[in-house]
């Protein structure tokens, strides 16, 4: 089968997963483990992932816990593969792990997604290096079907839930608003004992009572949420703490007035170091965007909270008196460094006060 | 960065290379020294291993060539007085010589700062039940441990831990006792017998079988702390590291068990309080997911030496700017230039370390492997998938295959997977071969599934190539399996060169590719590459007007860190002179790797195929063969006849110089005496010409480094035995057979030659005869015994060789002298292992000089090499130690890991600081004045002697007539005992072994009184009686100095009573060249 890329580039290689053809945006990952984690997750809805570890499917794929009682899915980060296609250098036939059910290819295959190994994905990831990301198209044969841009979709509006969904914890009471929210979210706050409300993109949540108010990550350009922007901005009213994560901070961002822009070609891999600018301590982030908040563009009031040591880019923002803040990365990994889930542990505790 | 920065900064070496503490150190020492003089700080070293770089002028700015002892770094404190002191980049010996100076006060009185991590933390991590405390503290799981003092204790600890557990017994054993108990019954048995000997047991889980994973460390003084790698020993718990295959990044780990091993690495190395680097190990139940730590190492390790390597992270660099006071975040990724230090590489490749053994070397030495350390070297091969990087890195290992395991029994490959041995591998390629599965082989090795099935995948594909058309999928297949030309060649019974041709026809080539520590995502400043045939497009274009610069390979018996050294050197001349230079080399544990040593560095195969692949594409201006020893040395030919331009001697000489037929024509031609000698192919014709010349005589192969299956018959038997050995070394050449000389002695002559000229050189005298291999011998520059005609006829000799050879470059030459006669009996045209030692010595760098020779420039100069005003002295390190049953005399089969040097006005200064720097102690005399290193023991004045032979206790008659003189007492065996007490000399008699009276001699020994133990065995190249064995091997157990050699104790004796009273000096290098 083949990759073809938007500025004519072809990529050969083998299938190894749904024999369906596939078109999105062409990005690229340089996480060393955690291809069932970065699989499921929404904010890869329209994108063809390619990974730069070369060898994948080592150990399998986990059996898959359906969400029961009340409780988030396990161990995968949303429900099904959210990613158009995957393209690697090696897939690994054979599979070694205690917990492994199938092999990433079975997997892959039922979940209609495709699949392509043998590709020099160091070639085409300096490709998306020096022209950014790029359209592609996964075509198993005949003729291709055209490229397709996901970001002119609005794609949280096909990832998220339809419908309200409560998580019962403790007496505090989190509204997480669901772009395309990754299910450990929802596992780190239940976690910490709270009560997790979690509410489609576009719910008015202001009629609910809650504590404190969570902006998830998820697929695409910010600005296509205009109604949850508005509803941020209604909740601001309230004085409530807020905590944004990736999506979430760059929503936060527009609501408070500032803008956003895309990036080159993103940042999707397990080790962003990101700068605490009051603190000069330096964290080891898990992120997964192609979208960023313009720090210059930040109204008074608002701050930077953390930036990225290698490339300046916004990580992060808070408001210097309000309870809001939000983080470009995500604190609560899976897949990716643990660093910085702290940064849950004191919105629970600004909760609790 | 807020600390006040030190001025001076004193940095701890590591020593002689041996077992478990090798060149790594010479990499992280020098990156240290590189980091700190950046910064102004001035670096005062102390390291006797003259052959290391850190120990280049261009380095430090003082170095001492002195022992690692606290005498003497106290001296160096006193006389340097630097305000800091790095105690993390000398392995375990600089770490040990740090605390015991911080134990002695000398650190405080000095008002030296420990740069770095702390010592109370270094103590955390070194003191066993610190340790578990600390971890406990935050909750982290070590494995469990009771100490139980009698049988009915260690049955409720064994109860309660849960069997099997591991029985470890008293330290006094040597290991002995210990072992894995599966139920309460055994564990009664044994304990029985185990408290007969031992006051005390330890009862501990037993994690073998589980996962074996390795995170490497950073953490700043801000508290920023990273992972910069995690690794994967194949083999699991149960195999020490050293000797285990180990794959980074990790292969089987889901991201939950990554980062969650992860998390507890940074929680531990926080809460310890590291500043620097430092190393965690865990075992992973493969089953359960459950942990242990097993340990921490507080310093740099040989794993972050491949942890570095293998990311591209200079870790040693970073350390040494953390510990003067820098965060992560202030200091910049060095490999991308423009992004931070504080992050975490990641791979978009894999790596493979396999250790490199040298076991044949040592007689009696077991093969198995276990929780001892006993490789010598690794290699490690980069690629895209396992399969190629596992068939890279068995070729770099560069050990031929035994053929048993192309041909063996299944049953004694499933015994050797179950009872690992050094071959293990080449067992379950053999078990793969004969259809074994890979379930079996999982259950009797605890290796992965996933491993195993990679190396069926080899196994199959090399099945089916046999009888596949060799199309251009199946030539691709074949090198994406990682399948040399060679290799394929040999399946199709075709040649590499065919192969090579028709992969070009079909385009199947392999890609360069670039390890930048961000899988692509930054561009990289730097050019550390590899080759892989996973990939399509290089990432770098050919370098302009370069210079190739061919490494070492692997550490072994006989190539080692003297020949990274020379390679450096080489890179820098090159560097000087405007070339691109490029370096190819796979081994880890090298300065010549490192990221600022070469403007490209390949991390490559030296083989034919791979040099020509890296040739063809860069198109250097040269490519230098001579100074990474016997490879590269070897590849000078076939490369020349593949196109490529070699610098210096021209590579046919070069092989006039390796063929021995030629070579001896040749010296006939000149009128050179050398050995009778005839080369053979079959084992009648062997014994014939041995008859010939006359026993004893010398067995070897063609070609040869270190002597390998080089042996001395005395007659037809041995002769017969050693001969089946020799050919199983090297089936492609025959063997040659010489007269062995016996009761002579060894000059060397290194130097280098321009257009068949001498330009420089140096001549070296061995302390012992003949017999004694070059690289065990004591070693003497300027010599002290060879007569100036003999010098003159030497440099004479070697003129005339040169001439012929018309050698271009380094050149080194051995001399036997018997009466007057002197012969020759070696020619390398290439840098010989004593290169850095005579240019340190004479203050010339020959490489330097030899590498400007090879451009084509004038280095004709006066060189004063022969009156120097110091005396210098080159020691073996040996690692016996490590080698349980290896019998610790030299022979003429190099067996020492490692060599030391050190500096003195006299030659018995010299010689009394360099044994002294390779391990020795000096024993103490009750008259004598003072005590040169207050580390020794307190009692003394033991000496046990226990000479073979008439003639070696006459010619030690005046020595030991000096010991007893000195206030030694004297213990000797039986004949010895008798013999001097007939001349005069008062001797404690001790029975042998074999007489089985007391007291014995080993009763003696194992007192612990003993100081010294000269045992000289009747011939050294027989197969002695066990007594002088056991004396020896006991010697070595119990870590009491031991000379083997009537030559060196001879020295030694008049060494030590001169310089009685006398002081050992504390000069640095600088010193005795001033004087020059």
């Amino acid at each position: 089968m083949k990759l073809l890329l938007k500025d004519g580039t072809i990529f050969e290689g083998k299938s190894f997963g749904a024999a369906f053809d596939a078109a999105g945006e062409v990005v690229f990952n340089t996480g060393m483990v955690g291809y069932p984690e970065s699989l499921t997750d929404p904010s890869y809805a329209g994108q063809i992932l390619v990974l730069t570890y070369p060898l994948v499917g080592n150990y399998g794929v986990p059996s898959f816990a359906k969400a029961s009682k009340g409780k988030p899915d396990s161990p995968f980060e949303s429900n099904k593969v959210q990613i158009a296609g995957l393209v690697v250098s090696e897939y690994s036939e054979k599979y070694s792990h205690r917990q492994a059910k199938q092999s990433l290819s079975e997997w892959l295959k039922k979940s209609g997604v495709p699949a392509m190994t043998g590709v020099d994905t160091r070639a085409l990831t300096k490709r998306l290096r020096e022209h950014g990301v790029l359209l592609g198209e996964l075509v198993h044969s005949g003729k291709p079907k055209g490229f397709v841009d996901p970001n002119e979709e609005n794609l949280v509006a096909r990832v998220n839930p339809k419908r309200k969904k409560v998580y019962k914890g403790g007496k505090t009471r989190i509204i997480a608003v669901d772009c395309g929210m990754k299910e450990n979210i929802v596992r780190s706050l239940v976690a910490r004992g709270a009560t997790v409300i979690r509410v489609p993109w576009d719910y008015d949540f202001n009629k609910e009572k809650y504590d404190g108010l969570l902006l998830s990550n998820g697929p695409g350009d910010p600005t296509m949420c205009s109604k949850t922007i508005e509803n941020i901005r209604t909740a601001m009213k309230k004085n409530k703490p807020i905590l944004g994560v990736c999506l979430g901070n760059q929503l936060l961002a527009l609501a408070a007035g500032a803008s956003t822009y895309k990036l080159k070609y993103g940042h999707r891999s397990q080790n962003q170091p990101c700068l605490d600018i009051s603190s000069r301590r330096c964290y080891i982030t898990s992120q997964n965007h192609g979208y960023a908040v313009d720090g210059k563009s930040l109204p008074t009031g608002w701050e930077e909270w953390f930036v990225n040591a290698n490339d300046g880019s916004n990580e992060g923002i808070r408001h210097k008196s309000k309870p809001w803040r939000s983080a470009q990365f995500h604190p609560e990994a899976s897949p990716g460094p643990t660093d910085t889930a702290w940064i849950f542990d004191e919105f629970i505790a600004s909760l609790k006060k | 960065m807020i600390m006040k920065k030190p001025k001076k900064v004193l940095i701890l070496g590591s020593g002689g290379l041996k077992i478990g503490q090798a060149g790594e150190f010479d990499y992280s020492g020098s990156q240290a020294i590189k980091a700190l003089k950046e910064e102004g700080v001035k670096v005062v070293l102390i390291n006797p291993n003259i052959a290391t770089i850190q120990t280049d002028e261009k380095l430090a700015d003082t170095v001492y060539f002195l022992p690692l002892t606290e005498h003497f770094a106290t001296q160096v404190i006193k006389k340097e007085r630097p305000d800091s002191i790095l105690l993390s980049f000398g392995g375990q010996t600089a770490l040990n010589l740090g605390l015991a100076l911080e134990k002695g006060g000398v650190l405080k009185k000095y008002k030296v700062r420990v740069l770095g991590t702390p010592v109370s933390t270094i103590r955390d991590t070194e003191d066993r039940d610190f340790f578990v405390r600390r971890l406990k503290e935050i909750g982290v799981s070590t494995p469990r441990s009771h100490a139980a003092s009698n049988i009915r204790n260690a049955l409720k600890a064994a109860e309660e831990i849960g069997y099997p557990v591991m029985v470890r017994a008293g330290f006094a054993l040597g290991g002995e006792g210990s072992g894995v108990v599966r139920d309460a019954k055994t564990l009664a048995e044994k304990l029985k017998e185990v408290f007969r000997s031992t006051p005390q047991v330890l009862i501990e889980e037993y994690v073998g079988g589980w996962k074996e994973i390795e995170y490497e460390v950073v953490r700043d003084r801000a508290d920023n702390c990273i992972t910069v790698c995690n690794m994967e020993n194949i083999d699991p718990m149960g195999i020490h590291t050293g000797e285990s295959m180990v794959v980074a990044p990790s292969q089987t780990l889901t991201n939950e068990e990554y980062h969650r091993l992860r998390e507890i690495a940074i929680r531990v190395v926080r809460h310890l309080g590291v500043v620097g680097e430092c190393n965690i190990q865990y075992a992973l139940h493969p089953k359960t997911g459950d942990y242990r730590v097993i340990e921490v190492n507080a310093r740099l390790s040989r794993s972050s030496a491949l942890a570095s390597k293998a990311t591209g992270y200079p870790l040693a660099f970073v350390a040494a700017k953390l510990a003067l006071g820098y965060t992560l975040p202030e200091l910049k990724n060095s490999v991308t230039q423009t992004t931070t230090a504080c992050f975490e590489p990641a791979l978009d490749y894999l790596v493979l370390k396999l250790p490199r053994w040298d076991l044949t070397k040592f007689e009696h030495a077991a093969p198995r492997i276990g929780t001892e350390m006993k490789s010598v070297g690794e290699v490690m091969a980069v690629g895209r998938s396992f399969e190629e990087v596992l068939q890279k890195a068995l070729r770099m290992l560069a050990t031929p295959l035994d053929k048993k395991y192309l041909t063996g029994q299944v049953g004694a490959y499933l015994e050797e997977i179950k009872h690992p041995t050094t071959n293990r591998l080449f067992a379950i390629f053999g078990a793969l071969r004969k259809n074994v599965s890979v379930k079996k082989l999982h259950a009797l090795s605890g290796i992965d599934p996933w491993f195993l099935e990679k190396m069926k995948n080899i196994v199959k594909f090399e099945q089916a190539l046999s009888r596949r058309r060799l199309d251009s999928a199946a030539l691709r297949k074949a090198k994406q399996l990682g399948f040399s030309d060679v290799q394929i060649a040999t399946s199709k019974h075709s040649t590499p060169d065919k192969i090579r041709a028709l992969r070009k026809k079909y385009g199947v080539l392999p890609a360069i590719k670039q390890i930048d520590t961000l899988a692509g995502e930054f561009p990289a400043k730097t050019n550390y590459l590899y080759l892989t045939y996973h990939g399509e497009e290089h990432d770098v274009v050919p370098a302009k007007r370069s210079a190739v610069v061919l490494g070492s390979g692997p550490y072994a018996i006989g190539s080692s860190v003297e020949f990274d050294w020379s390679g450096v050197q080489a890179l820098q001349t090159l560097s000087e002179r405007k070339y691109q230079t490029i370096m190819v080399n796979y081994n880890p544990e090298t300065v010549s790797t490192d990221y600022d040593m070469s403007d490209r560095l390949y991390f490559e195969e030296l083989s034919l195929e791979r040099v020509l692949d890296i040739i063809e594409f860069e198109r250097p201006k040269g490519v230098v063969v001579s100074t990474g020893g016997q490879i590269p040395n070897n590849l000078a030919l076939p490369l020349h006849r593949h196109g490529a331009r070699i610098f210096g001697t021209h590579p046919t000489n070069i092989d006039r110089a390796e063929n021995r037929h030629t070579f001896s024509k040749l010296l006939d031609k000149l009128n050179v005496d050398q050995p009778p000698w005839a080369e053979l192919r079959t084992l009648p014709s062997a014994l014939k010409a041995a008859e010939r010349i006359g026993y004893p005589v010398l067995v070897r192969p063609s070609y040869v480094l270190s002597g390998a299956a080089m042996s001395v018959a005395i007659n037809r038997e041995s002769l017969a035995k050693y001969l089946k050995r020799a050919t199983d070394v090297s089936p492609e050449h025959p063997v040659v057979i010489s007269k062995f000389i016996e009761n002579a002695r060894e000059i060397e002559i290194d130097g280098v030659a321009a257009k068949g000229k001498l330009m420089v050189y140096a001549i070296t005298e061995h302390i012992e005869n003949a017999g004694t291999h070059s690289g065990d011998a004591t070693v003497v520059l300027p010599p002290q015994r060879t007569y100036l005609e003999t010098i003159r006829r030497a440099k004479d000799i070697t003129k005339q060789i040169i001439r012929k050879l018309k050698i271009t470059g380094p050149f080194n030459i051995q001399f036997i002298a018997k009466d007057n006669r002197l012969q020759v009996i070696e020619c390398n045209v290439r840098a010989s292992r004593s290169f850095p030692f005579v240019s340190k010595v004479t203050g010339y760098n020959f490489i330097d000089i030899a590498t400007r020779a090879m451009l084509g420039e004038n280095v004709a100069g006066r060189y004063r090499t022969l009156d120097l005003d110091h005396i210098a002295v080159k020691s073996p390190q040996f690692s016996y130690g490590r080698i349980k049953g290896a019998d610790p005399t030299s022979r003429v089969e190099m067996a020492s890991t490692g060599e030391v040097a050190c500096f003195g006005d006299t030659f018995g200064e010299a010689l009394l600081k360099s044994m002294m720097a390779a391990g020795f102690r000096l024993p103490k005399s009750r008259r004598s004045g003072r005590d040169p290193d207050r580390a020794s023991r307190a009692s003394g004045n033991n000496i046990l002697l226990s000479i073979g032979g008439e003639e070696s206790k006459l010619k030690l008659l005046a020595s030991v007539e000096t010991l007893a003189g000195m206030g030694f007492r004297i213990h000797a065996t039986e004949n010895t005992a008798d013999f001097f007490a007939e001349h005069g000399i008062t001797c404690d008699k001790v029975w042998k072994i074999s007489s089985k009276r007391e007291p014995s001699v080993l009763h003696l020994i194992e007192n612990g009184k003993v100081d010294l133990i000269v045992n000289i065995p009747t011939r050294a190249f027989e197969r002695e009686n066990t007594d002088g064995f056991m004396i020896r091997r006991k010697a070595v157990d119990m870590n009491i100095p031991l000379i083997t050699n009537r030559q060196l104790a001879e020295a030694f004796v008049t060494a030590l009573a001169e310089q009685r009273g006398n002081g050992l000096k504390t000069k640095s290098w600088a010193e005795y060249r001033a004087v020059v």
